[in-house]
């Protein structure tokens, strides 16, 4: 038998996936503590007997593949010009990486400025600012301020390419990396070669910096960032490989214990001629990260957003239930559901932050009066039409109503101007395989294709009996 | 707002506000690129804010706003005030079009656009060759220190 371990260094536990490649099959799945804050082997060496116990003798593993996200995952700090124009495409191309935005910062650093980046004291900074050929100015500024910083930490510069002999010279001192610009011309995003960059960072640096290669003996490689594993497993899903179909465009959703992700796969471009669109224009692959939105470290800001009137009623408890047990939460972040009301209010929490962080990052439709009458411009990506909508992470692989859950997700008729999903396929990541099929997808992209299509779960059909019942 | 010797100066183009009139402001977008210039195109239904943020991050040497549907007056009104927000005290401006509903001898409403602070107005009708020398002699005037030439 040929097969695969694909490890995940989280920030809580050490996960494992065993996968068969012949069979396309799961061998078994465990988890050991998260231990990179004193010896990750403990954890690790936990997690692989927690495997045994379960499978028995392990197989000899052609790949040992590990992502990460533990001791705090890739923290990242971005630096550009203007706020929505390359500060945010050096924001874009960080979450592109997987990495944890901790700070974004715009225009001429400020000794304020400076001081909170020390502070933050990030894993890498990215410095962006001005189009090719555009402003150095202040580019030329900001990497001069952070050359008299104290900032230790690599630097990667995907800012304008006149400025590239100035900004190497001023950063003579500091680790640093240069790669193409984040926008060469004007609302042109080429956030790649960033991405590259700050990928090979982390597998040369940060997986050592972290103490993550103590494990060394266990694993192959550290290939990226957990949630760069994740998104690069629901590309693959998305456009399959070779002969091997994927399941079309898609979104992934990831709500956590302190944040939502959301990915898509999608071009996202207007569904009609007739829509102007508007903004900076999209990735494909797009990941954004919703910082109020998580579980339990952030219960309080999800009840903020969401109003506790709105999650009481959505649990069918009184306003006071609701209120006590978010305050419950913040106060005991570890906190699991005791009884079927506090079941009924978690899960009705999950379903806010999974519709707030999918109306967050598909786009919107605004209708402009002209004096020709009215047009409807659009921002951000029109994912109506995505073919499938997968959920992972915890609640998922836990929650009794993982349909219902992500049936949050979707469009609403009292909210026509959200671009979300109308219609697509409803999957759920049971086994939390997209990690896993994400590393997998780098050594065997075809095994790594089959076997996460086994492994998710199709719960569109369930709506349909769920429907039948309730009529 | 110092220009590289070799560099091509980069001019900012778009309709403002919400008008949809885009096939002018592409003509001359494309005279401008072939006498030379870098040309970065917003396109129709920009606002006033985007021309200043696209000028920004190109290091623009102009900014030349078309409007079309008579609301130019409203529209346009505060442009320079941002572009001094933003640090482009001396950035060239250009509007054109057809700026003002209904018949106002053009003296008139030239003088309103330079009074907002434009470096000049076009008026409608006025052909791509003629901004394109307005550019090339305005730019000439700057080396020589001066916001404009003469005419």
């Amino acid at each position: 038998m040929s097969a695969a371990l694909l490890i995940d260094f989280g920030s809580t536990y050490t996960k494992l996936r065993a996968v068969d490649l012949d069979r396309r099959a799961l061998i078994g799945t465990a988890q050991g503590p998260s231990t990179v804050q004193t010896d990750v082997n403990v954890g690790m060496r936990a997690a692989l007997d927690a495997l045994r116990a379960k499978v028995g003798a392990l197989p000899v593993f052609r790949y040992r593949l590990a992502s990460s996200s533990a001791a705090g995952g890739l923290r990242m700090v971005t630096v550009g010009l203007v706020k929505e124009l390359t500060a945010e495409a050096a924001r874009r191309a960080a979450l592109g990486a997987g990495a944890k935005l901790v700070g974004s910062f715009a225009y001429r650093l400020t000794s304020a400025d400076l001081e909170s980046i020390q502070r933050l004291a990030p894993d890498i900074l990215l410095l962006a600012g001005g189009t090719d050929g555009g402003n150095t100015e202040v580019v030329v500024h900001n990497a001069a301020a952070l050359a008299a910083s104290s900032l230790a930490c690599p630097i990667v510069y995907a800012g304008n390419r006149g400025a590239v002999d100035d900004v190497r010279r001023y950063l003579a001192g500091k680790p640093l990396s240069v790669c193409e610009n984040v926008m060469p011309e004007f609302n042109v995003l080429n956030i790649e070669p960033a991405r590259a960059a700050i990928r090979e960072i982390f597998i040369q640096r940060i997986v050592h910096a972290k103490g993550i290669d103590r494990a060394a003996n266990e694993f192959d490689a550290v290939l990226m960032p957990t949630p760069a594993a994740v998104m690069e497993g629901a590309r693959l899903l998305a456009d399959g490989h070779g002969g091997i179909a994927g399941l079309g465009e898609l979104v992934v959703v990831d709500p956590g214990g302190a944040t939502t992700d959301v990915h898509s796969v999608a071009t996202g471009a207007p569904a009609s001629p007739a829509v102007v669109q508007r903004g900076l224009p999209e990735p494909r692959v797009k990941r954004t990260v919703e910082g109020d939105l998580g579980m339990r470290h952030n219960a309080t800001t999800i009840a903020e957003v969401a109003t506790v009137e709105a999650i009481a009623r959505d649990a069918g408890v009184s306003g006071d239930e609701a209120s006590a047990w978010v305050a419950r939460l913040a106060g005991d972040v570890e906190h699991l559901p005791a009884n079927a009301t506090e079941k009924a209010m978690d899960d009705a929490l999950a379903r806010a932050a999974v519709r707030i962080a999918m109306r967050r990052h598909c786009g919107t439709t605004q209708v402009v009066h002209t004096v020709h009458g009215p047009v409807t411009a659009q921002e951000g990506k029109d994912l109506t039409n995505v073919r499938a909508l997968v959920g992972t992470g915890g609640v998922f692989a836990h929650g009794d109503d993982p349909r219902a859950l992500l049936a949050a997700g979707l469009a609403r008729a009292e909210e026509p101007d959200s671009l979300r999903p109308r219609a697509p396929r409803l999957l759920v990541d049971r086994h939390y395989v997209l990690y896993a099929c994400g590393l997998l997808a780098q050594a065997e992209p075809a095994a790594a294709l089959e076997f996460a299509r086994a492994h998710l779960a199709d719960v569109t059909q369930e709506e349909a009996h769920e429907r039948t019942a309730h009529a | 707002m110092t220009t590289m010797p070799g560099r091509p100066h980069t001019i900012v183009t778009g309709v403002i506000g919400a008008d949809t009139h885009i096939v002018g402001n592409r003509i001359l977008s494309m005279a401008l690129e072939k006498a030379g210039f870098k040309v970065v195109a917003l396109g129709a239904l920009t606002p006033a804010p985007e021309f200043v943020k696209a000028a920004v991050e190109t290091a623009a040497d102009a900014i030349l706003v078309s409007s079309l549907y008579g609301q130019g007056e409203l529209d346009c009104r505060g442009f320079r005030e941002l572009c001094i927000e933003a640090g482009l005290e001396k950035i060239l401006l250009y509007v054109g079009g057809n700026l003002i509903v209904g018949k106002h001898p053009w003296p008139d409403v030239e003088k309103i656009f330079l009074d907002m602070g434009f470096d000049r107005a076009a008026a409608p009708g006025t052909r791509a060759e003629t901004v394109i020398d307005w550019l090339n002699r305005d730019f000439a005037a700057r080396e020589q220190g001066l916001q404009r030439a003469e005419k």
